[in-house]
Order: structure tokens, then sequence, then C-alpha cells
């Protein structure tokens, strides 16, 4: 069994036994996880490097510590303190740390479409750790994964998006690997957030947040990007607090049990209160140790492709 | 060759009742199977196997049995049972994958998709008994050592295999406990079949001939 893909640009390339398989590898390195020595030396003779074009707390800690635990070798590379601050290019600077014998590629960029430049241009394996607005393919199978793990399946799973769906990379893998899987998604934020014509990956789309959270099993709440904001979409992050954030008392009036989920980080207040973020239905941490495994499990079945060819 | 064996199997030799060929016509070659151990020995060994456990592990008090994933846990899951059914006695088992210890991860075409493990107790200070159904190369029991290890420091580890294929070894290890020694040559494969799998106990020799 392989992956069908050689490289891990989004979740669009993936075929639902693609997923299937990594949450499958995932299981096995979530056991070795809960062991005493939470380590095994498969990938001891692969060097990984960490490109990290944009900031990250979760994501690099998360892909180093995958790699560690797999015995691999790993080079962490921040633009701010590399020779990009000089005016070098993207594949100047892979191909000069991939002549030092490096064996994968991990990357997250600020520019849409920045790996699959990339894959054209080099041959080993790339994992997109998120590109611009584009994909991030990791977040939305940890996020499937942790759905699977609370609730067994995700077919005819009712999943709500909620937020800054526009400026979002989560919202669009989460949205290919859900349906994927068999999941329903309804997307939720102020008109203004919501691109045009979303309807046509097949997700639902509403402007009122409690009617969402009626109709859903499990809530993404996700970030408000400020950062990728250009011009300002709403008035002010207290009247989207007040409009589109979930908190305890509108849990509360819907008397249903609705799984809270977060890829971070969190604006506590703006988009989620803290008493929905860190309550009982919440499966926030839940999705970061998951993190770790689905990753373990990319890095393995990417890596096994490379001596293959 | 082929026209050999047709009329070997038309013969009225006596040896066709040791020798069952089988033959299988493939475009490439001709495969013919040689029975190393049927369905009624199979059975003997199993249980001659547990009883040599019992003859140097007695009460099991510090023992624990350990299957190699996947094939060596058919052998585990014969063994355990009859091992508790005469002992009387409940005896930790677990099941070990080595997947992610195997040596040949960057030259192995076929990549491997893992197995589980389940090992619920603790091995520090036990007498760990590895099972596995055939002892080849020995790569697979130096793996299995390395993943044991991860799990705590045994007082001994101990081998168990149903089929010794003996000569054929690529790293100094042995087995304790064997089942059946079979000298075969690289291009021979052995194949135990388990009742549970294909509904037939047999260990055959698959020669390949081209």
């Amino acid at each position: 069994m392989r992956l069908s893909v050689k490289h891990l640009l989004g979740i669009k390339d993936l075929t639902k036994e693609d997923i299937e398989l990594i949450f499958q590898t995932a299981d096995n390195f979530k056991a070795v996880l809960s062991r005493p020595i939470k380590k095994v030396p498969t990938l001891r003779d692969t060097t990984i490097v960490n490109l990290f074009y944009e900031n990250s707390t979760r994501t690099r800690i998360s892909f180093e510590l995958a790699e560690k635990r797999l015995g691999a070798d790993t080079i962490n590379f921040a633009t701010s303190s590399s020779s990009v601050s000089k005016g070098e290019g993207l594949i100047d600077t892979v191909n000069n740390i991939l002549s030092m014998k490096v064996d994968m590629v991990v990357m997250r960029h600020s520019a849409s479409g920045a790996p699959h430049f990339l894959a054209n241009h080099i041959q080993v394996p790339i994992i997109n750790a998120g590109d611009g607005t584009n994909e991030h393919p990791t977040q939305a199978l940890l996020d499937a994964y942790s759905i699977r793990e609370k609730c067994q399946t995700l077919r005819g799973k009712k999943v709500a998006i909620i937020g800054d769906i526009m400026h979002s990379r989560v919202a669009l893998s989460n949205i290919f690997c859900l349906q994927k899987l068999g999941a329903e998604v309804l997307v939720v934020g102020p008109p203004t957030l919501i691109p045009k014509h979303i309807e046509s990956l097949g997700v639902q789309v509403t402007y009122d947040v409690r009617e969402a959270l009626q109709w859903c099993d499990v809530a993404n709440v996700l970030r408000i990007q400020l950062e990728r904001q250009n011009k300002p979409l709403f008035s002010s992050l207290r009247e989207y607090a007040l409009f589109y954030g979930v908190n305890k008392k509108l849990l509360d009036s819907l008397q249903k049990e609705i799984i809270i989920m977060h890829p971070g980080p969190i604006n506590r207040g703006v988009e989620i209160d803290s008493d929905v973020a860190d309550g009982p239905h919440s499966i926030i941490l839940n999705q970061v140790e998951n993190g770790v495994a689905i990753r373990m499990a990319i890095l393995y079945l990417l890596a096994g492709k490379t001596s293959a060819e | 060759m082929k026209t050999d064996f047709l009329s070997y199997l038309n013969s009225s030799s006596p040896r066709k009742n040791y020798f069952i060929f089988y033959i299988i016509f493939t475009p490439q070659y001709t495969v013919a199977l040689k029975i190393i151990l049927d369905t009624q020995k199979f059975t003997v060994v199993i249980e001659r196997l547990a009883h040599q456990l019992i003859e140097n592990h007695g009460n099991f008090k510090e023992t624990v049995v350990i299957g190699i994933q996947p094939r060596g846990i058919f052998l585990a899951n014969r063994l355990v049972p009859y091992l508790e059914k005469i002992t009387k006695l409940k005896i930790q088992f677990g099941v070990l994958d080595i997947t992610f210890y195997r040596d040949d991860f960057n030259t192995s075409k076929e990549l491997h998709v893992p197995n589980d493990t389940n090992i619920d107790f603790s091995i520090e200070n036990k007498k760990v008994i590895l099972v596995d159904d055939v002892l080849y190369t020995g790569r697979t029991i130096r793996s299995a050592m390395d993943a044991i290890l991860d799990f705590g420091r045994p007082q001994k580890i101990e081998l168990v295999t149903l089929v010794d294929r003996r000569f054929s070894r690529q790293l100094p290890i042995q087995a304790d406990y064997v089942g059946v020694t079979v000298d075969s040559m690289i291009s021979q494969k052995i194949k135990v079949n388990w009742q549970e799998q294909v509904g037939k106990d047999e260990v055959i020799l698959l020669n390949k001939e081209i």
C-alpha cells in the first residue's frame, strides 16, 4: 500500500483511500506516542528540512517532534534569520539546501501555490505545511482524524466551519477532506468573509451562527486572519465577537452537545470564549496531540517513496 | 522437467505418498511443493514446543509471551491457549509489530503497512518469549529485539519458531525452541498455512524451477 501522490500538496489531490491509509498508519504512531519510549528508528537515514516562510508555533513544533520521533535528522529554517532577507529566491534557497543531501522538504509559505511551484522544480517529496490562503492539508487531516476518534466515523456527520472562510487555508482543506470522507459541511461567517461561489464546492452557506450550531454535530471555529485582510471587512473585532463569537450562553441555549474544534492560535473572546474553548466538549488539545501522529504517518508514507523510483 | 513430474505423478511410485507435488502452470516457471509438516504433525510439533516452554518456565510467573506481527501471531495464538490449558495459569500475552524497526525501509520496494502493537503489561525484568513462524535471515528478530527494548529492559529474551531455515542466517541469531529444521536454498520459499487463514495447517516448501 502506498499513497497515490509523491508530495502532499493539498487534500484536493488525495483519494479517500489515501486518507484512510494515513489514518490507519497514524493509529499505529499514536500507540507509539503513548509508550515510555516515544521514538522509533524508522527514518534514521532521512534528513528533513522545515522551511517556514511564515510564522508558526503548533505546526512547526508538531512537524519537528514527528520527525524526531521517527528518528530523522531535522533542520529548521526561519526566513527572518536567513539569506532570504538578503534577497535569495525560493528555488535557489531550496536547491542549496538539497545539495547538502536533504531528503524531504516541509514548507509553509505565505504565497498560495508555492509548494506546487516548488514540486515542479525539485525531486524530493514536499509536504505543504500551509500555503497562503490555499490549503493546509496536515491540519485538515488531523481535524478529520480527531472527529473520527471522537465519533468513530465521518460518514453522515455534520460539520460547521465558522469564521474567516475567505482567508482560511484550514477551511478549504477541511472542506475537501470532510467531503471525501462523507461528511456534510456548512460554512458560516459574515458575508464579507465568505468567498463568492463557495457553494460550487458542494457546501452549504449561512450567515447566522445560531442556525449553523443548531444544524451541526461538530463546530470548527476559525481565527480571524487580520494579517491577510488588506481592507477592513467588518466593523470591529468587538462587533464580530458579538454576532459570530461562539460563547457558552449561545451553546447552552441550543440544548445539544456540539464538539468544539479550533485549529489555533485562539483569540480568546473574539471567535470563541474561554469557557467554550476549555469546556468539556472542546477537543482543541486532542487536535494538537493527534497532529504529531498524523504528521508521523505522512512523513512515513512519503519517505518510503523516495527509494522506490 | 514438466513432463517428468507428470509421469512421476502418474506412476505408482511409493514415494509419491511422501512427496506430493502440486504443479501450477504459470507463463514463467513451474512451482512444485513439498510438504514439510502435514496437519497431524503440525499439532504435535506445536504441543511439543509448548511443553518445552513449560519445562523451562514452570509457572510463567516472570514470563511473558510476545507474538511478532503478522504471522507470528498465528503460532502464539495456538501456543498460549494450550499453555494455559496445561498449566491452568493466565499467561501474559502481547503482540509486537516491527514495521518501524525494519532495516530495509529505504531499500525495500514495498512500503510496509504497520500492524497493531499491543503490550499492555510491563516487560521490565521479565523473561520475554518471542514467537514467530519462520526464522530465516534473522533480521526480523533483530528488529523485534530492538522494538522490545523500547518497552523496557527484560531479564531475558528467548525465541520460539515453528520453522528454522538453517544455514541462511545473515545475523548471529538462533532460536531457543525450534519446531522443525529445514535445509533450503535461497531460491526456495517456506510457506506456513494456518487453519484460521486458509483452512489447513501445514508447512510446505515451494520449489521454484525456472
